[in-house]
C-alpha cells in the first residue's frame, strides 16, 4: 500500500463487515514522541484469542474463496518498518482495537495520503454504520462524528450530492487547518 | 474550522425536497471491488470518480457501490456494471480516466466499452 489511508481504509472495511454499529478511527502525530499513532475502534463481532494470534499472519484467513489475507499483515508492516509497533485486541462480543504505531520522522513511514478522501468514501458508502473520525497534530486537531451529522440531517442520505459535497469540504478544510503547513 | 452550521443550512434547504429514489428494480448498479486487493491497486481513486462523475453528471438511476474481494485479484482495480435486465458487464484494470470513459459511453450512452472489458483482456 503506498499510503497509510489506503491500511486505514482497507482495515475499517473489516469492522463495517464485523458488524460494528460505530468505529472509531483517529490519526494521531506526537511530535515529540516522533510517532504517528493510528487506532480504529470498533465494536463489532470481535474475534477469539486464537484468531488475534493469528490475524497477522498473511495466510490466515476466515474466507474459503482464497488461502491468503493480506489487510492486517500490511498494516503491521507498515508500521514495522518505520520503526513503530502494531497491537491488535479483540473480545468476542465486543469488538476489535488495532493500534499502529509508526515513526513519525522516519523515512520508511508511508505518507498519509489522502485521509479525506479515504473518510469520505467510508462514511458515504458505509451509512449503516456510524463513525467518529479524529485528527490531531499534537494539541491541533479536530473530530467528525456522522450521529452528530445524521441527527442534523434527520433522514436525509449523506450520499445526496450537496451533503456529501459538504462531508468532503468539511475533511478536507479542517485536516488542512489541523495539520497548519505540514503534510503528515 | 468548517463547522457544522452549514450542514444545518442544507438541511433546511432541502427540507421538503428530498430527491426522488427511485425504486430499486429499475436502478443500474456499479461496483467496485473494495478489498485489500482493490485497495492495494488503486480502487479508491476509481470508486471517487465513479461516484463524482454520476453525481456531476446527474446520471439517473445509478448507484455506485463498494463491494469485497471478488475473486480476480490480478485484474484489480474490477468495476462491475449491473444493468436491470442485461448480462453484467466487468470492467478490468481500471483507472479514474478509464472510469469516466465507461460512465460518458456506458452509464450515459448506453454502449459497453468492450476494450475495458474481462473479455477483451483474455484475448
Amino acid at each position: 500500500m503506498p499510503e497509510i489511508s489506503l491500511n486505514i481504509l482497507d482495515v475499517t472495511m473489516n469492522s463495517v463487515k464485523a458488524g460494528a454499529s460505530l468505529v472509531h478511527i483517529s490519526v494521531k502525530a506526537d511530535t515529540s514522541a516522533d510517532t504517528l499513532t493510528v487506532c480504529i475502534e470498533d465494536n463489532g463481532c470481535g474475534m477469539t484469542e486464537e484468531q488475534v494470534a493469528r490475524v497477522t499472519d498473511p495466510f490466515y484467513t476466515t474466507r474459503t474463496t482464497r488461502k491468503v489475507g493480506l489487510g492486517v499483515p500490511f498494516f503491521k508492516m507498515a508500521a514495522l518498518q518505520s520503526g513503530g509497533s502494531f497491537d491488535i485486541r479483540s473480545e468476542p462480543g465486543k469488538g476489535t482495537v488495532v493500534t499502529a504505531v509508526f515513526g513519525l520522522s522516519n523515512i520508511d513511514r508511508m505518507p498519509l495520503g489522502d485521509m479525506a478522501g479515504t473518510i469520505h468514501m467510508i462514511v458515504t458508502q458505509n451509512e449503516e454504520t456510524d463513525f467518529v473520525y479524529s485528527h490531531h497534530i499534537d494539541d491541533r486537531g479536530f473530530e467528525l462524528d456522522t450521529r452528530e451529522m445524521r441527527e442534523i440531517l434527520g433522514g436525509v442520505s449523506f450520499k445526496e450530492p450537496e451533503v456529501s459535497e459538504y462531508i468532503k469540504e468539511y475533511l478536507r478544510e479542517n485536516i488542512k487547518e489541523s495539520e497548519n503547513g505540514t503534510v503528515l | 474550522m468548517k463547522s457544522l452550521e452549514e450542514l444545518k443550512a442544507i438541511r433546511e434547504k432541502m427540507q421538503g425536497s428530498v430527491a426522488f429514489r427511485s425504486d430499486d428494480s429499475n436502478q443500474t448498479r456499479v461496483v467496485v471491488g473494495m478489498a485489500t486487493c482493490g485497495i492495494a491497486s488503486g480502487a479508491r481513486p476509481v470508486l471517487t470518480a465513479l461516484s463524482d462523475a454520476v453525481q456531476n453528471k446527474a446520471v439517473k438511476n445509478v448507484a455506485v457501490t463498494q463491494t469485497g474481494c471478488i475473486g480476480l485479484c490480478q485484474y484489480e482495480p474490477i468495476v462491475e456494471v449491473y444493468e436491470p435486465g442485461k448480462e453484467k458487464v466487468t470492467y478490468v484494470k481500471m483507472t479514474p480516466e478509464k472510469a469516466l470513459e465507461v460512465v460518458d459511453r456506458h452509464l450515459i450512452g448506453g454502449n459497453v466499452v468492450t476494450e475495458y472489458t474481462i473479455g477483451a483482456l483474455a484475448k
